[in-house]
């Protein structure tokens, strides 16, 4: 049954389902063909965070002696830059995804958050493979994490989930507004100087938390330096709050989204 | 409850805006050049600065499709044929009017949709079928048979892009023919590709509809493709249906339509046109006709007035007695002569070109496709000679369109005589 569209209706969350398969291959696609014709490949995954790295334990870490805790800069630092880097690409990707799908959006049907989806879905994959990266500095630096780190895929969870709920807005408001393609590099960069990347977020004052709680990805890269690290303690205060902004940005994100989700192949 | 219809359209309309502000992305820098441009486009299109919000690109489109059938879809570029393939495929909704599609829909909109180039041809089959709505076990299942079916041999691991467009559109074809849909939609495979894939593809989609029971639209430009496939046809025009049933009284339809009909509003070149006769001491260079209706493209209706501007280039000074507009059918037979001889009227033409502009203040006629013919002449002279200045029998056709909400605009067939009258030019 095919109708105009009528306002706001509810998310076949079926559908999508149905259309997991079409997920997979797209999120396999993003990744097959992200490092085509490079040099060195999939390295590049690696690469981006490290160098990153690098640079922050120059210029923070010994310049500027931003402190790092117990731990040496570049291992406190990396830990932080893994679940940011992974943000910042999936955001960046997903926010033009649906513009990069104009001739498929235009030409087939399918639930169009799949396309979103499988951006952040793809920069998992680096993730996965940075992470590898990781492991090695934690041996390198005799770093053994303790029990914590049965909490890191939940911590995985929510930063996936908070690509997610920016994806959604980005990628359709995208579609009808191309500043968005814009100001993303702007957002994420923004973003890192309020999440505790290259500092810790002990030094924000107390009765500021809560407000930088709100930013999700300060609980996330906190509780990846607790469960890595074994730095401080578990940072439930400000995942508690940063749970609520995940779930408002998914379902305001999904909502949004779906409103806006038939106009695509008109304005695309 | 559908019985044995597959697709059923209703009333099916497609509203799109253009030059409206939504056109536009909507950045501050649109808006600025949006409004540079606007004065420009004030003058060139004097009048039709009014009809920026809204166009229709299909209007009260309704027709059922039976089970198994195969049903071609033609027209001319811009008809309408590939929105209205998009809201049966979901791609896009509908402005009015609902549809009902009976069982899984398999659309080849264009070739290759979602091929990735970079990807192999052997990926390329998975990601795209995924795309068309296969599942996975079920390309594996036939994946043997695709590539086979597609003939690009050892060039199955090479990344499409280096395929020529005959590899690249036979994989596609290959693809979406296996995709085993109870519906599938077809647009324009047929244009590229050699002539013996052409033939297997018509084969294959013979085969699809004939052993398997299953339903086809197929849209399509080649006549003969659409003959030799279809068993029924729906031609569109201006986003309505101008014509359906039988392939080649459709077929036929189109041809003399597609032939020369000129969208209002633009001048039209009769310099070189040929089924003219007269002495052309003076002669028609151009028509350009409209009436006054923005949202319907100023495209003449029923009971509506209809302007018609004419160029006239004399070569010299003259007054002229005769000047006449007519209006006839499809089949010739005339059914309006707007004659200025008719009301003692006479126009002087200087050497040169002349405009003049003629109004039929009310078009008695139904909605339909129509001839417009030109007539130049001195009735005193005409006696003589037996010769006009310039008689255009058939200088372009027209549509006058039904602008009437709810009832068919049907009037009786009967003839009657317009008011008409000549206008100064300004």
């Amino acid at each position: 049954m095919i109708e105009p569209a009528a306002g706001w209706t509810a998310i076949d969350l079926r559908e999508i389902w149905r259309y997991s398969e079409l997920l997979y291959f797209l999120t396999w696609r993003d990744i097959k063909v992200r490092y085509k014709q490079t040099v060195i490949g999939a390295a590049w995954a690696v690469l981006q965070p490290f160098l990153t790295m690098v640079v922050f334990s120059i210029v923070f870490g010994r310049l500027m002696h931003v402190s790092s805790g117990a731990v040496p800069y570049p291992v406190f630092s990396f830990t932080a830059l893994l679940p940011w880097t992974f943000f910042s690409t999936a955001i960046s990707r997903s926010g033009t995804s649906l513009v990069l799908s104009a001739n498929l959006i235009s030409r087939v049907y399918f639930p169009r958050i799949i396309v979103p989806l499988a951006a952040v879905l793809g920069a998992t994959v680096d993730f996965a493979i940075a992470f590898v990266i990781l492991l090695g500095m934690l041996l390198f630096y005799g770093i053994v994490p303790g029990i914590a780190i049965l909490a890191l895929p939940f911590l995985i969870v929510l930063a996936i989930l908070t690509a997610f709920g920016v994806g959604f807005w980005l990628s359709a408001l995208n579609v009808k507004y191309r500043d968005i393609a814009f100001a993303i590099p702007f957002l994420t960069q923004f973003w890192l100087f309020v999440t505790p990347v290259v500092y810790s977020s002990s030094i924000v004052p107390q009765k500021w938390r809560l407000l930088y709680g709100l930013n999700p990805l300060a609980g996330v890269v906190e509780g990846f330096r607790w469960a890595l690290l074994g730095q401080g303690s578990a940072p439930s205060g400000l995942i508690a709050i940063s749970l609520i902004t995940v779930i408002a940005l998914l379902a305001t994100g999904l909502v949004y989204f779906h409103h806006v989700e038939n106009e695509f192949a008109d304005v695309v | 409850m559908m019985g044995d219809v597959a697709i059923r359209v209703e009333n099916v309309g497609k509203q799109y805006r253009i030059g409206g502000p939504s056109d536009a992305y909507g950045t501050l820098r649109d808006a600025i050049a949006g409004a540079a441009r606007t004065p420009f486009h004030a003058l060139r299109h004097r009048g039709s600065r009014t009809c920026t919000e809204e166009f229709w690109a299909l209007r009260d489109v309704s027709f059922d499709v039976k089970q198994g059938e195969v049903l071609g879809i033609i027209g001319r570029n811009g008809a309408g044929k590939s929105t209205l393939l998009k809201i049966l495929s979901r791609v896009t909704r509908p402005s009015t009017g609902r549809a009902d599609v009976c069982g899984r829909i398999g659309s080849l909109l264009e070739v290759g949709t979602g091929f990735h180039p970079e990807l192999s041809g052997r990926e390329n089959i998975y990601l795209n079928a995924a795309i068309l709505g296969m599942k996975r076990a079920e390309v594996r299942r036939k994946f043997d048979v695709i590539a086979e079916f597609a003939d690009i041999g050892p060039f199955l691991d090479t990344p499409v892009k280096r395929y020529s467009s005959g590899m690249y559109m036979r994989l596609a074809f290959s693809i979406a023919a296996h995709l085993e849909p109870e519906i599938l939609i077809v647009d324009e495979v047929l244009a590229v590709g050699d002539a013996a894939f052409q033939e297997k593809c018509l084969g294959k989609m013979r085969g699809i509809s004939q052993s398997d029971g299953r339903t086809i639209l197929f849209v399509s430009h080649n006549m003969d493709a659409i003959q030799h496939l279809c068993s029924r046809c729906i031609l569109l025009d201006h986003g309505r249906i101008a014509a359906t049933g039988d392939c080649r009284a459709t077929i036929a339809r189109y041809l003399s339509i597609a032939r020369e009909q000129a969208r209002p509003d633009d001048w039209i070149d009769l310099s070189s046109h040929a089924g003219r006769s007269g002495t052309g001491e003076a002669r028609f260079k151009a028509v350009q006709y409209r009436s006054d209706r923005c949202s319907v493209g100023f495209q003449p209706y029923s009971r509506g007035p209809l302007d018609i501007m004419l160029a006239i280039e004399s070569n010299s000074a003259r007054s002229i007695g005769s000047l006449a507009v007519i209006i006839a059918d499809q089949s010739g037979t005339k059914l309006i002569n707007a004659d200025t001889v008719l009301r003692d009227l006479s126009v002087d033409l200087q050497r040169g070109l002349n405009l003049v502009k003629l109004r039929i203040r009310e078009v008695n006629l139904n909605p339909g496709v129509y001839r417009l013919g030109l007539w130049l002449a001195d009735p005193l002279r005409v006696h003589f000679t037996d010769r006009p200045f310039d008689y255009v029998e058939s200088a372009i056709e027209f549509e006058i369109v039904n602008v009437e909400a709810g009832g068919n605009g049907r009037h009786p067939d009967a003839v009657v005589p317009c008011e008409f009258d000549l206008l100064p030019v300004d």
